[in-house]
Formats: structure tokens, C-alpha cells, sequence
């Protein structure tokens, strides 16, 4: 299974996780290895203390994007389902912004297609971060930390 | 023919607006649709662009009826 999905309101990465395994088509013990990726918002950046943050998305081609790389890290990797879901519109520190989860028979193969898919998460899926600093000053994210 | 054009984020504050009708009627690239878009002729190497919500080049022609988006960087996850 793939699911993708863009979320307006809070994300909960556990609960999502939960639900997406209590799917009929999900098969516990066929998978021996459940690798998981949660990114939350820091309350700093650049030196800066941030209280929230904006994130904006391309409607449609953000969706079509993660699909495309989740079609390809599944080329590339033994895995039997990928779980995203990533924030969009205001946020705090501490809010989580995005789960990715696979599921594979062994741990070799899930650390490396979730490591790769959020990596290519970063680089290639149509999101910009808009800050809002403790001064009040909004900015926009121009790019993102080595990881 | 005419194209529908986007600009995201920081470069939609940069150029005023975040959408725009453009009309033609020879042949363009994507990089013309920027010129008579944004108001800038160079388009900084830093944007990425996309037709029809894939990403795509500058000098790739557009054709009638595309969706083109022009953004920075992308900063998700």
C-alpha cells in the first residue's frame, strides 16, 4: 500500500501509523522491519528563535510529486508499504511535520528506502517554510540544513 | 494560446503576484513566459520550474493551455 496525505490540521504521526496498520490489507507478520521518520519544528533556526512557521505547498504537484518518489524508491528497495503524511498551513515548535514509514521484511532495506525517500522529500517535493521570529520579522526558508 | 503561470512563496512576494494569464502567439520556452511574466529578464539559477505539475527546464517549450510554476528552492519535511 501507499498512502499519501497532506494534512491542514495537527499531525499525529503514532496515530496515523496506527491507523493506516489496522487496514485489512495490512499483514503484521509479513513485515519484520518498520522503519519510521518523524520531522517536528524546532523553536530555532539560522541563530534565531522562531515561534511558528507557515507551510506552504504546490496543491496538486506536491501530491503527484511524493507519489512519483515513493514509485521510485519502491523500484529501488524490497518494501511492502509506505506511509507519508506531511503538515501544511500553520504551525508551531514542537508540531510534527511530516511521518514517513516503510514497512520490509528485514531492517536492512527499510532504514535505507525511508532514509532515501525523505531525503528526496527534501530536495524534490514542491514545500516552502515561511518563519515568523521572537521579533516579530517573518522570512522565508531559501534552503535546508545538510540534514 | 495562452498559458497559466504560478509563482511560490518568496519569488511570489519578489514578482507582486501569484498567478498570471499570459497570452501568445508564436512558439515560447518557459524561460520567455518568465520574462514576460515576472518583469526580470534573468531568471536566477536558483528557480525551479515546472509545466503541467512536473518539473521541467527553462528552454523547454510550453505549449497551449500549460500550467507553469516558477519557486525557489523547496524547504519541506
Amino acid at each position: 500500500m501507499i498512502q499519501i496525505q497532506l494534512q491542514p490540521k495537527v499531525l499525529d504521526p503514532f496515530k496515523a501509523i496506527q491507523i493506516f496498520q489496522s487496514q485489512p490489507e495490512f499483514k503484521a507478520a509479513h513485515y519484520g522491519a518498520n522503519a519510521i521518520f518523524i520531522g517536528t519544528m524546532r523553536d530555532f533556526n539560522e541563530g534565531d528563535d522562531v515561534v511558528a512557521m507557515h507551510l506552504e505547498h504546490y496543491a496538486g504537484m506536491t501530491e503527484r510529486q511524493l507519489q512519483a518518489l515513493t514509485l521510485k524508491v519502491l523500484e529501488q528497495y524490497p518494501v511492502e508499504h509506505v506511509l507519508i503524511e506531511h503538515r501544511v498551513g500553520d504551525i508551531v515548535p514542537a508540531d510534527p511535520i511530516v511521518v514517513v514509514a516503510v514497512w520490509s521484511a528485514h531492517r536492512k532495506s527499510a532504514f535505507a528506502a525511508c532514509r532515501e525517500l525523505m531525503e528526496a522529500l527534501k530536495r524534490e517535493a514542491p514545500f516552502w517554510k515561511h518563519e515568523v521570529l521572537s521579533n516579530g520579522t517573518k522570512r522565508w526558508v531559501e534552503h535546508n540544513t545538510a540534514g | 494560446m495562452s498559458v497559466k503561470v504560478l509563482f511560490f512563496a518568496s519569488l511570489r512576494e519578489q514578482v507582486g503576484k501569484g498567478q498570471a494569464i499570459l497570452e501568445y502567439s508564436t512558439p515560447i520556452t518557459a524561460l520567455q513566459v518568465w520574462q514576460l511574466t515576472s518583469g526580470k529578464d534573468l531568471m536566477p539559477n536558483t528557480v525551479r520550474v515546472a509545466i503541467n505539475q512536473s518539473y521541467s527546464d527553462a528552454n523547454t517549450g510550453v505549449q497551449d493551455g500549460d500550467e507553469v510554476a516558477f519557486f525557489p528552492p523547496v524547504t519541506g519535511g
